[in-house]
């Protein structure tokens, strides 16, 4: 990038001084668009606040004989609600302990778990041209599966968590593998595909909730019991705080990923097959093969995600349990252009934001809703980098960068 | 190599224009496979001795029909060997390179159902199948399917791949019950809501046509932006007020003498605006795609957007055009959940109805009729769940929820008959 800038630079009519490229170079980047895409969500989950604020409304009644109180009334609600968000996914300054100020952070990590497993696994599909909407159902059916063996499996030890944990990414996989499969064989567009597998999922596990093997004793509800104490993830930073090992199996998966994407053959005939199916079937790799096994490893992922959630902060099967995870990590890795380190980013922005909800609510009275508008707006600007830049007046780039997928 | 043989040997393929022509066993062997399942299952699996009561009768009925009690395993067994016949049939048609007309599936189908039923119904004395109801809520649970489904079909025929639709119904649906409320009349709901769905399709059309970014990303993002933002308004602004979200609703408005006719009459006739402007919509389109010269240039853009432009057809102003249009469209269809059905707004309260319709467009193969079709056989799939449900039958309810889907997946598999989006689908236009 700063290096097709560097040589063009040359060429314009009279060549500008090194501050200024280095200037131009940041208005060009494709990080401020990022940052500008967060700034200008924030701006409109502003004005949501505004409308929705009981206090503004009233001061507006009198507006033109007191315009002052509307105003102090919209910041009140602006910085009231923003400095909830803050303490309730990084650091709770009302606190009395470090350890109790930094817990907001960490429920901020475990939040971003489950988002970096299935956004990692999204971002494989994106790069390999697949489009996977079915993160939620592989969710499902991997927590389903690893659930199970949770619950109604006694192994020993460590052996209960590692075959649970393997019990979820097959499960994902399997539920990765029908689209792929259908793809490959009979060219079934993979989005329809994902979408309808989603409420497959969620029928199925409804429909075995209501079964006697996974009905929790005693309860009329779908719920399953809980799971045992040796399939669970361990804790991570002692019983203080919420953050479990899942987060450490992500963030290898995202090392993992990398490898298999940028220094792997597999991942180069994955991105050879996104890139140009074409080219790439001249060249003599095979198109159905790869379609299948990025499903399958996407799935895998996802899966995971699902153990994240079953195995790490829910420790029960509900209907509920793939929550809003499997659209939110598709957020994640397109805002996190589908590159590893770039989802782990993504995924730790969006679980900050989720993790804010409970504070949003007690100490702004605002409902957690604000977050998904937050979070769908910062991935409309971001998808549309032109819009962003005549927004904030910043100047096109040279050649314009691919969105991903 | 097979394709010379059988031009030459059939000279009149040449003629029509068919290079190809394969015989396709997969919608027989579907047919024939589904309707064998009904043999062993509804026929010989239901005890015999057993009755199974229909009651069709409703009190408004011109002519009183009495309720029909017959023995369910008779029943059973020879609806499923009039299904195998049919399926006998279309292979018989499929050998001879023809293709079965419409009423094959639909008499089918009913021969499947009634089978189903009667099964279902066997030996439960104190209950009797109420078919009229079935039908009524099988076509009021359509509803919104049909609109979001035309949706797809408006936007999908010209090359914009919809899949906001659950987005579109949501903000119908939500702005409906917000001006319904404000105004004190439900009719206004049907005014508003089709503005809210323009909105959302005016914002994916922009996305979509002039930033050129992926147009499934949009959707769903979109949808989640609806979502977020009803679900906000519904937690602030419509909780502190709640006159602001009150549960108004449409009067059934049955037409005269159409209305008594037995049993369609109450399932046609009986019921409220939206469904009857419904009736209007499906046919008007129908029509309009596939008859006029707006359809013709609307398929063109979808199918093949260069030609349209170098004759002339402004490619992306059609494209915004008709996104908008069946924003508009799917936003009328959101009308259905609260003032069509006389409720107040609740959160997230389409529950995937717009990936059902999404379903149905597909299966319909991108045409009003079709969507029609299958819109109204997921209605009766959703209706059965409710009336088993009643009756206390074995079947989960669960595997009737997926219908739907899984017949969906067959359908783009290629497994029942084939279905081929346009083929511009999704592809931004740049010149």
């Amino acid at each position: 990038m700063s290096a097709t800038t560097a040589t063009e630079a040359p060429q314009q009519p009279q060549s500008p001084s090194r501050a200024k490229q280095v200037l131009r170079e940041i208005l060009e980047s494709s990080t401020l668009v990022v940052i500008m895409a967060v700034v200008a969500s924030l701006i409109i989950g502003a004005i949501l606040i505004v409308i929705a604020d009981e206090d503004v409304r009233t001061a507006s009644a009198y507006f033109f004989s007191r315009p002052g109180d509307t105003l102090s009334a919209m910041w009140e609600a602006i910085w009231s609600a923003y400095t909830a968000m803050f303490q309730g996914a990084i650091y709770n300054t009302r606190a009395d302990t470090f350890a109790a100020a930094i817990k907001p952070f960490t429920q901020t990590l475990t939040m971003a778990t489950p988002l970096i497993f299935a956004g990692l696994g999204l971002g494989i599909g994106f790069r390999a041209g697949l489009f996977n909407i079915g993160a939620q159902g592989q969710i499902i059916i991997g927590a389903t599966l690893g659930g199970w063996v949770g619950f109604a499996w006694d192994l020993p030890g460590f052996t209960h968590l590692l075959v649970a944990v393997i019990g979820c990414a097959l499960g994902g996989a399997i539920w990765g593998f029908i689209p792929g499969f259908l793809k490959a064989r009979t060219g079934a567009h993979e989005v329809i595909v994902t979408i309808m597998l989603n409420y497959v999922a969620l029928n199925l596990l409804s429909y075995l909730l209501s079964l006697e093997a996974f009905q929790r004793e005693g309860q009329n509800n779908p719920i399953s019991p809980t799971v045992a104490e040796n399939a669970q993830y361990p804790l991570l930073l002692g019983s203080q705080f919420p953050l479990h090992w899942g987060f450490v199996l992500a963030i290898a998966c995202a090392f993992g990923v990398w490898w298999l994407m940028e220094r792997s053959t597999l991942g180069f005939e994955f991105r050879a097959v996104g890139a140009n199916p074409r080219a790439a079937r001249t060249a003599g790799m095979s198109v159905a093969k790869g379609t299948v096994l990025v499903m399958v490893i996407a799935g895998a992922l996802a899966g995971l995600a699902g153990s994240a959630q079953v195995l790490g902060t829910e420790k029960n099967l509900t209907l509920d349990i793939a929550g809003s995870i499997g659209f939110d990590a598709i957020t994640v890795a397109l805002l996190g252009r589908s590159r590893p380190l770039g989802t782990v980013l993504a995924a730790i922005l969006f679980g900050g934001l989720k993790a804010s909800g409970p504070s949003l609510q007690v100490l702004a009275g605002l409902p957690v809703d604000i977050v998904f508008v937050i979070q769908a707006t910062i991935v409309l600007f971001i998808a549309a980098p032109p819009l962003v830049r005549s927004i904030f007046r910043l100047p096109a780039p040279a050649h314009e960068k691919e969105v991903a997928a | 190599m097979s394709a010379t043989t059988v031009d030459t040997a059939t000279p009149d393929a040449a003629a029509s224009g068919d290079v190809l022509r394969t015989k396709s066993w997969k919608g027989p062997i579907g047919l024939g496979a589904v309707a064998l399942i009904s043999l062993l299952v509804f026929g010989i699996g239901t005890p015999s001795g057993a009755d199974t009561t229909f009651s069709v009768a409703t009190s408004s009925d011109f002519v009183h029909l009495p309720t029909l009690t017959i023995a369910s395993k008779l029943a059973a067994i020879v609806l499923s060997v009039i299904a195998l016949a049919l399926a006998g049939y279309s292979a018989y048609l499929a050998n001879q390179y023809r293709k079965p007309g419409l009423w094959l599936p639909i008499v089918y189908g009913m021969a499947v159902m009634g089978a189903l039923l009667s099964w279902a119904g066997a030996g439960r004395d104190n209950t009797s199948i109420q078919v009229t109801g079935l039908l009524t809520s099988s076509l009021f649970l359509a509803v919104p399917l049909i609109f979001g489904a035309l949706a797809g079909t408006l936007c999908e025929r010209s090359g914009i791949v919809n899949i906001a639709i659950e987005g579109q119904l949501l903000a119908g649906a939500f702005f409906a019950a917000l001006m319904a409320s404000m105004v004190g009349n439900a009719y206004v709901g049907l005014i508003a809501a089709p503005l809210a769905g323009a909105l959302v399709g005016a914002v994916l059309a922009i996305f979509a046509t002039k930033y050129w970014v992926n147009q499934i990303v949009v959707g769903v993002v979109l949808n989640m932006l609806v979502i977020g933002l009803t679900s906000f308004f519904f937690s602030t602004v419509m909780s502190d007020n709640p006159d602001l979200n009150r549960s108004l609703g449409l009067a059934a408005l049955p037409i005269p003498l159409l209305s008594s006719i037995p049993v369609l009459g109450p399932v046609l006739f009986d019921q409220n605006l939206l469904v009857y402007t419904m009736y209007v919509v499906v046919i008007v389109f129908q029509i309009m795609l596939f008859k006029s010269r707006w359809g013709l240039r609307v398929r063109a853009v979808g199918e093949h957007p260069k030609a349209a432009d170098t004759v002339g057809i402004k490619v992306n102003r059609t494209r915004v055009r008709n996104t908008i249009l069946g924003g508009a469209i799917a936003g009328l269809g959101g009308a259905f959940f609260t003032v069509a059905s006389g409720l107040a707004f609740g959160k997230e309260m389409t529950a995937g109805k717009g990936y059902i319709a999404l379903a149905a467009m597909i299966l319909g193969r991108w045409s009003p009729r079709g969507a029609l079709a299958a819109a109204l056989l997921f209605g009766f799939a959703d209706a059965l769940r409710v009336q088993l449900g009643i009756i206390g039958s074995d079947i989960p309810s669960q595997f009737l929820a997926m219908f739907p889907y899984l017949a969906t997946i067959f359908a783009v598999a290629g497994l029942v008959g084939h279905s081929r989006p346009p083929a511009a689908e999704g592809i931004p236009y740049k010149k």
